[in-house]
């Protein structure tokens, strides 16, 4: 294939639509968000600033709303009915939860990777240009490179580079899940939301996400959920405590992890209850 | 602290515990180092002063039963929040612990020196001071125990009153010294008894800092109530000056 010979640093990188900002400062702001699934008040007057290039863990046991959070940021809950959000989500001064906000142009801008790897029966390459082509006409020499540029960054480019055209079915776990992130950020999102990304994945594929994910939030920025404490300790430069529905705590990962100030965060993450 | 809620997993739980027993048993057992040898020293018991330095290897294998514990609970159950700062001060108090071993080691060892010599001077001083830095001992290591950060603050603030003592017994023992040269080995060696004594107060202070952190999270200021002044003073002879 032409672009396997091509020297990796050969190949430009596609020009970030959040570049010109400044790492740290707010990316996306939610303010008095709250959200139903019919008569049940899931998530209670949330408020949090998601910090541009800046990693953030959400945390909390199960049921607490922080995937519930994750899908309202790239509305996936319009798939569902009696399912509704109101308050505010901005991103570039765009409120995301408006009705009028164009679905597809979201998701280009906030992609979202699963807890499972969920690659498309298709090729590798078929899998990481299938978003691209639904936001941009590109030419062959620009989509190989595209490919090349989004397999690169996350971390599979030198394991798939000669067999681009071979079923991504046939890979690992933890490529398929790299993979899942190549064509996420093919699109060149702003945000990217990873929920539970690496809870399917052996300890060394695990790791290997983490790195990514040190990686890409040069690019992007990003919002993880785990429910592996020392994932969140490590990825996140901040961490956001959930509890029934409610923000409980957010701070620097450091300073949750070594004193929080809130009660129920310190006996969720040490373990006495969750 | 959350103390009223247990962890679900019950052997950390019960290592947790188990770490707050060592560290009780090596703190009684320096505490008890403290007070013989005060007690040595002050009733010239030299059997007391004996069994004093026998129990320094004792402290030091407790010291590295902990450390080698609280590893392997850092390795085994990666700590958080109120527990890593636990854990963590832990392995700093036993180090503490160890140094005022050594200290009380070091003045049972001079007292067996000095009960060889003639003692123009009073101990009345030094009883004074070893008796308000085990009590202040006694009550960090409570503080520890009880996981009391009011308890760490006292010991924290009394140390002022140890160095007091410390600078009075200094200058009364460099007078002794000036008056009469032979003295000199005497009080040279209750310098550094008085030394020892005002250090293992300064250890006291560090843990009641540690446990302090440990329980609250917070650390206490950078500025401690200090009175030693022994390292600034100059003693100008008026005879030669003129």
């Amino acid at each position: 294939m032409e672009i396997a010979s091509k020297m990796m640093s050969e190949v430009p990188a596609p020009v970030m639509p959040n570049q010109s900002e400044r790492a740290g400062s707010v990316k996306v702001s939610i303010r008095n968000l709250n959200f139903y699934y019919g008569e049940n008040h899931a998530l209670k007057n949330i408020n949090i600033d998601y910090l541009d290039r800046k990693t953030t863990a959400m945390i909390g046991p199960s049921g607490c709303g922080k995937s519930t959070l994750l899908r309202i940021l790239n509305r996936m809950y319009d798939l569902y009915p009696g399912q509704r959000a109101e308050g505010e989500v901005m991103l570039g001064g765009q409120n995301l939860i408006a009705p009028d906000v164009d679905l597809n142009r979201l998701r280009s801008r906030v992609g979202m990777v699963f807890q499972k790897p969920t690659p498309f029966p298709k090729s590798i390459y078929e899998n990481v240009v299938f978003g691209v082509r639904l936001h941009e006409k590109l030419s062959k020499a620009e989509m190989d490179e595209r490919v090349e540029w989004a397999l690169t960054r996350a971390a599979l480019w030198n394991e798939v580079k000669d067999r681009l055209n071979t079923s991504a079915i046939g890979l690992s776990g933890g490529q398929q899940q790299r993979l899942c992130i190549a064509r996420s950020i093919a699109v060149r999102p702003e945000v990217l939301l990873l929920d539970e990304p690496t809870s399917a994945l052996d300890p060394i594929s695990t790791l290997k996400i983490e790195e990514l994910v040190d990686e890409l939030k040069k690019d992007f920025t990003i919002v993880i959920v785990t429910h592996n404490m020392q994932q969140a300790g490590r990825c996140a430069d901040q961490v956001a405590f959930f509890y029934l529905g409610e923000l409980v705590e957010v701070g620097s990962s450091s300073q949750i992890f070594t004193a929080p100030r809130e009660r129920r965060t310190q006996e969720y993450i040490t373990g006495r209850f969750g | 602290m959350a103390e009223d809620t247990k962890h679900i997993v019950t052997s950390f739980e019960v290592d947790l515990q188990k770490l707050r027993d060592m560290i009780a048993v090596m703190g009684g057992l320096v505490e008890r180092a403290v007070a013989d040898a005060t007690k040595a020293l002050v009733n010239h018991d030299a059997e007391t002063a004996a069994r004093v330095v026998a129990m320094d290897p004792q402290i030091d294998a407790e010291e590295r039963a902990v450390d080698q514990f609280a590893v392997k609970l850092l390795a085994l159950r990666q700590p958080v929040a109120d527990d890593l700062r636990q854990v963590v001060a832990a392995l700093k108090v036993i180090t503490d612990l160890e140094r005022i071993g050594d200290y009380a080691a070091n003045v049972a060892k001079r007292s067996m020196v000095l009960n060889k010599m003639a003692s123009p001077y009073s101990l009345s001083g030094i009883g004074q001071m070893a008796g308000l830095v085990q009590q202040n001992l006694k009550t960090v290591i409570d503080a520890v125990g009880e996981a009391d950060p009011q308890k760490a603050i006292s010991v924290w603030r009394a140390d002022q009153a140890v160095d007091d003592l410390y600078n009075t017994i200094f200058r009364e023992l460099i007078t002794y010294m000036m008056e009469d040269p032979r003295s000199i080995t005497g009080c040279t060696h209750l310098l550094f008894i008085a030394k020892n004594l005002e250090r293992i107060g300064d250890h006291a202070t560090n843990i009641a800092e540690l446990t302090y952190y440990a329980v609250t999270g917070e650390t206490l200021p950078d500025f401690r109530p200090k009175g030693d002044q022994t390292s600034a003073y100059v003693h100008i002879d008026s005879a030669s000056q003129e």
